[in-house]
Parts: structure tokens; sequence; C-alpha cells
């Protein structure tokens, strides 16, 4: 090639990229955000050396037998800035979000454990803020915090304040949703509108100069799933689409299950307030942080049963069909645009970073 | 949304395909320049739809794509430093440099911030007096204005502790690099919309009289795009070549002035690198000499790093439209996107990240099919 520009410089030389990364021998912020490199640090890091059979079913929550009662057990960090946001704090979504894990298998949550690490300096008047929405979640809910710990770090060392909470719930009836479980010809139905958590939090992050009156989604989502309960087995998945998005849950459900997806970006629901915000910053509201939406993939046969169930509760008077379950490009997962093109919604390699145009 | 629902409208869109469709008697090979117009056509599927009867070709304009190796390299040595903040648009984080990202130097402890705006940077220098707080100052035409206005305000408030990292490209030039190539195969631009809301398209008129070529300044929705598209497929089929303006709603002949004055008082012209395709002579921005003490390049010494770039990443290929990405030999194989060669496979409006998204569901598609 010898094209030139103007003065003689040869575009086809200098084809310019450098050498593959491989400098990744630390931790970075993306291996917290539910993408690609989330599914990395597991898979190569803890499951080699941490590896059973029910830490291996990669769902929500592992399910064990315990002298001869089901159970379904999971453990979940927050780690939230703002601690405090429009529609609940760390304290709410610390009780949802465990809740929300046993419940999408199906489970009825029992009880709670609470571990919060404090940072020195923080304020009472905010600390009690947090235990008051906690416990306001957990009576709502009617499941107990039954054991707590608290450790104190020094000035600088926590942000504010962390707080791990376990949840174990009983299985009972034919309710057993897998991510496994989604077969062609499934009905894809989301319980409301998306991507409203992740977009109240990075809108009360500092920097961003715009005001919005957008309100988190964090709620529980066991109301919604004793709805479906009567449906029993025509449920075959159940997912909240925390970090990572919608996008991400339905990827994860289409490897597990080695099926494709389909969804029309039409019948997504996203509020106005929410696609200006999404807009304003560069991102794509199908990778924005849901707290209280449930995904679920149900037969065909009973679509409109299950859509009617999920309307029936105030949590879910948003609830839509959103896609279908298909045989073609199995573990993947494709956008119908409006105007008839397609693309594929991959998962993230890891955070969503903001466009610059 | 008003003023943006009525571009996304998929019966006029759908109208505008037939309409291309019925009246380009044969395929023709159009370049949009942006990588927000790149966006919209691989987000919504427009390539697709079009059925060969215009060919897109994904010009140079994503500046996460085009900038060198060179820059990304003194922006990892300057944000590495203990005494600095560095600031940056979010989609620069991931690009790699020669040994690492800016993601990895803040895990490294390096201190990296996401910013939405020079300001919110500057303003940042004024809260934060005993560090420096340096901005990635990247982009097109478009974004030169708010950068240049972050410099001129640092002076006028006396703030010293800021700086500006500068990879300022101008879109003439690119576009004269592109058809000076022999076997270029571009028809027709769609110059960027939001670059002329800038600087109007004056600057355009002369090159479409000597390569004879139709350039339409288009916006970056859907409706928009394929508004552009019909309105160069029109031109080329009556065999016109002139400089004519989809965005009605934002762009002027002559742009923007006051945004170009104060462009023109913190930068001039100059040579600059591009990625994959090299040095463009005068195709770049630079801070003129009085306003060097916000130059980080200077402030912190790495004005002469040089990078030489390896040669297995063909972005410059893909950037001028000879070579499809899934011709790449390291296409899909030693490059991913979660391990990138090039910045082409890093951002969304990559051609290379695109392709690879694409090929990858058409091809499951047609085992499906098959099976």
């Amino acid at each position: 090639m010898t094209a030139t520009a103007g003065g003689g410089v040869s575009i086809a030389q200098g084809l310019v990229c450098p050498a593959p990364l491989n400098a990744n021998d630390r931790v970075q912020l993306g291996h917290g955000s539910g993408g690609k490199m989330s599914a990395a640090i597991v898979a190569e890091r803890f499951w080699p050396k941490l590896q059973n059979s029910a830490l291996g079913q990669f769902a929500d929550a592992s399910l064990i037998t315990v002298a001869g009662a089901e159970l379904a057990v999971s453990t979940d960090s927050f780690v939230v800035q703002p601690l405090e946001f429009p529609g609940g704090n760390i304290g709410s979504l610390a009780v949802h979000g465990t809740l929300n894990d046993i419940a999408m298998m199906g489970a009825r949550p029992v009880c709670l454990t609470a571990a919060f690490v404090l940072e020195e300096g923080l304020p009472f008047d905010l600390l009690d803020r947090v235990i008051d929405a906690m416990a306001r979640a957990s009576a709502e809910a009617g499941v107990p915090v039954i054991a707590g710990d608290t450790k104190v770090v020094e000035r600088g060392k926590a942000d504010g304040l962390y707080i791990n909470t376990t949840g174990i719930g009983v299985l009972d009836g034919a309710l057993r949703p897998a991510p496994g479980r989604a077969t062609v010809g499934d009905a894809i139905l989301v319980s409301g509108p998306i991507a409203r958590h992740g977009m109240a939090v990075m809108a009360q992050r500092e920097g961003l100069a715009f005001e919005s009156a957008i309100t988190s989604d964090s709620a529980c989502l066991m109301p919604l799933v004793e709805q479906l309960r009567g449906l029993g087995s025509a449920v075959h998945v159940m997912r909240d689409p925390t970090r990572g998005g919608v996008a991400s849950a339905l990827n994860e459900i289409a490897q597990a299950s080695n099926v494709g997806v389909e969804i029309e970006e039409g019948a997504l629901p996203v509020p106005d307030d929410v696609r200006a915000a999404c807009e304003m910053l560069g991102l794509d509201p199908l990778f924005v942080a849901n707290e209280g939406v449930l995904v679920a993939f149900v037969d065909a046969a009973v679509r409109h049963r299950a859509l009617d169930l999920l309307r029936a509760h105030p949590l879910g008077a948003g609830a839509t069909a959103i896609g279908v379950v298909v045989a073609e490009h199995p573990r993947m997962v494709a956008l119908r645009t409006g105007f008839g093109g397609t693309r594929v919604v991959d998962m993230l390699p890891g955070d969503q970073l903001p466009r610059i145009c | 949304m008003k003023f943006l629902s009525e571009y996304r409208d998929a019966d006029i869109a759908k109208a505008l395909i037939a309409r291309i469709k019925a009246e380009a008697t044969r395929p023709w090979t159009l370049m949009e320049v942006c990588g927000g117009q790149t966006h919209t056509i691989v987000r919504q599927g427009l390539d697709e739809l079009l059925d060969g009867a215009v060919e897109m070709i994904h010009g140079p304009g994503c500046p996460v794509c085009v900038t060198p190796l060179e820059q990304i390299d003194k922006a990892l040595a300057i944000a590495a430093r203990p005494d600095v903040i560095f600031t940056s648009f979010g989609d620069m984080l991931r690009v790699p440099g020669s040994d690492c990202d800016l993601q990895q130097i803040r895990a490294r402890g390096g201190d990296v911030r996401i910013v939405y705006s020079p300001l919110d940077a500057l303003a940042l220098a004024q809260r934060t007096p005993d560090k420096e707080i340096v901005f990635f100052a990247v982009g097109f035409e478009t974004t030169a204005p708010a950068n240049a206005m972050a410099v001129w305000r640092a002076r006028e408030l006396g703030v010293r502790n800021f700086s500006v990292l500068v990879s300022h490209v101008t879109v003439p030039p690119a576009i004269t690099a592109i058809m000076e190539a022999p076997d270029n195969r571009v028809q027709g631009f769609l110059a960027a919309g939001h670059v002329c809301a800038v600087m109007g398209w004056t600057e355009y008129e002369p090159l479409a009289e000597k390569y004879r070529i139709p350039i339409v300044v288009t916006g970056f929705e859907p409706v928009d795009i394929l508004e552009g598209m019909l309105l160069a497929v029109r031109q080329l089929e009556s065999g016109r070549h002139e400089v004519e303006n989809q965005y009605v709603r934002s762009v002027r002949r002559d742009g923007t002035p006051a945004a170009r004055t104060t462009v023109e008082k913190v930068f001039e012209l100059g040579d600059r690198k591009w990625r994959g395709i090299g040095e463009i002579p005068m195709s770049g921005l630079r801070l003129r000499s009085e306003f060097s003490a916000y130059d980080a390049e200077r402030k912190f010494g790495v004005a002469d790093l040089a990078v030489d770039e390896p040669a297995e990443c063909r972005a410059g290929d893909v950037l001028t439209g000879r070579l499809k990405p899934p011709k790449c030999g390291a296409f899909g194989t030693r490059c991913t996107p979660e391990h990138p060669l090039g910045a082409l496979m890093v951002s969304a409006e990559g051609a290379c990240a695109a392709y690879y998204h694409i090929g990858k569901y058409r091809t499951q598609e047609t085992a499906g099919a098959a099976s």
C-alpha cells in the first residue's frame, strides 16, 4: 500500500495496535461488574479450588438437602454508593437482594443473617436509618434476621459501611425454576420497568450534573413469586437481573440452557426518564442494574395466565412479555430492533463505560 | 422524547429504506464518518435492512479508535503518578496501551476517574489543590470547544494544577487521506453532524469538488442516517457531487462561530498520528504556545515518548475501508472484545467489535438453520 495523505504519509504503514493484554495480575473494578470478567474470576480462581455440586449450580441460590429438607441458600454483599438513594438505602437493599435470590429458586425464605463492616466515623444517624430500613424490609417480608455480626475498620478502610446478608429458604411444591430449564418456545416476561435502580444510584453520584426523579425499584419479589407459584413446573426460569442488567441475565440463561433468546426492542419497558438519563450518559438500559424486577421464562401455554397473575399484584402492574426462546443461535441473545434489524446483545466484558459520542 | 422519537420512527425508516432500494440502480459504497453513526447503524441493523443497495464502510470517526498508542501510553504514564488524578471519558479506560490500560493503572493504585465534561475535571482541580488534575482531551471537533473552554477557564481562574493531554483530530484531513488512497472504494460520505454543528460545512465544499464526491452532513438517529444515505444515493444516481445538509435542525453552513472562536483561541492545527492510519499532516489540534502551561505532555515530561506499533492489528486497513474485519487473520482468535489487539475491538463503535458480534450471530444462525 502506498496511499498518501497530503504530505506523502503512508496510511497503510504503521498499522498500529499493541500486543495482547496479559498484564492482568490483579483485581480490577470490572471483576465486580457481573459481566464476563466476573464470570472469569469465579471460573478461573474460585471454582477450581472450592468446587462442589451445590456451588456448581451457578444459580441465584444453591439448593441443598439437609435431613430430608430441601433448602436454598444464598449470600450477597452490598457495597452500593451512595449508601442512601431515592427509593431505598443499603439496608433495605441488603434484605431485598438476598431474599430475591432465594425466591428466584422458587423457595420460601425463612431467615436471614446480616454482617456489617462499619467504617470509623460513620454517623450514628446514618447507621440508624440503614438499620431502620433493614428492619422494615425484613418485617414486610416476614423473614427475620436471626444472626448478625459487626466489625469496625479504620477510617478510610471502608466506604461508610458494607453489608453481607445470607438467606435460607425452603423449597416446596412443583415450582422449581432453574437457569438451565429454558425451553424452545418459552415466553420471556419481565415484571416491570427496567434499569431504574442503576440509574437512580448513578444520578446521585458525585460529578453528574443532572437532577432526576428516578427512584430505585428496590423491592422484595417474594409476592410475585407467590403469584406464579400455582403455575408450578410451567415456570422454567426466574431471575432477578441485578448487576449486569437484563442483558446479562438473559445471556446467562441462554448459556445455561443451551438455547437462543430473542427479544423485541420495542417491547422492553424502559420508563421515559430512565431512557433519557441513559441517553445522556451513553448507557444501555439493558445492562443497567435492577433490584425489584423479575424475569421469568414460562411455558408458552401459560404466557397469558402468567402475565395476568403478575399484573394482579402492584409490584407486577407493568409486567410484559419481551421475547421468546428459539432453537436458532444457541447460547446467544438477539434483539430485534424497531426497524426489523437484528443485533446481538452480548455480555459486557466489564463495567459499562459511557461513550464519548 | 420530543425531537428524538420522530427520528426513530420505524414506519418512516422503512419508507426511507424502500426509497433507497428503489432509487439505487447499482450498489453504492458510502462511508459514515462518525462513530456515533456507526453505533446507530450497527445497533439498529440498518445495513442488514438495505439488502446491499448501499454498502456502508465504517469510517475513522470514533475518537477512541483513532487515538494512537503513543497517546495512550502517555496517558498511562501520567495516570500512574501518585500526584495525579487522571480524568477521562469512560470508553478510553479499556483501550489497550503497550503494557496495560487505564483500568489496570487504577487497580495498581492510580487515581483514574470518569468524568462527563472537562469542566468537571477543572472543578475537581479547584476542589483538590494538592493534586495535579489531568484531563484526557480526545475527540474530533465536537469535543474541542468544551476542552478549549476548560483550558481557557483554567487560565482565567488562575488554576495551576489542571492540564490536558491533547489527542484531538479533525475530519477533513481524514477524508483527504481516504480519497487519496489508490484503492479507495468510498463513493460518498455521510459527514458527522455534530462536528459540523461546531465547524459548519465550508471546509467540505472544496473536498466535494476536488474528489467529485457527494458529502451529506448527517445526524445520528436512524431516520437521519437513512435520509443522509438517500440524499447521497440521489446525488450519485444523478452524477452530482455537492455538500448537502440533512441535519438541518442542528447545523448551519458556518457552524457555531462562538464555539469555533473558542477552539481557535486555545488550539492550533498540527500534525497528528491516527491509530492504524499513521501521521496525517495538519490533521490534529494542539495547544497554542500561550497555553503550554496547561499541556500535560510538557508538564509531566512525556512529550518525546514515541512508540512503535506492532503490525498484527490491521486497524488501518479497516478504518480506511480496505479490509473487512472478518478477513483479518487475528479476528475472533487472537483479537476479541475481552482481549483486544486494538481499539476497534474495544469500542462499541469500533467496526471490529460490531462485526465480531454480528458475525458470531450470523454464523450460529446458519448453523442452527442447517441442523
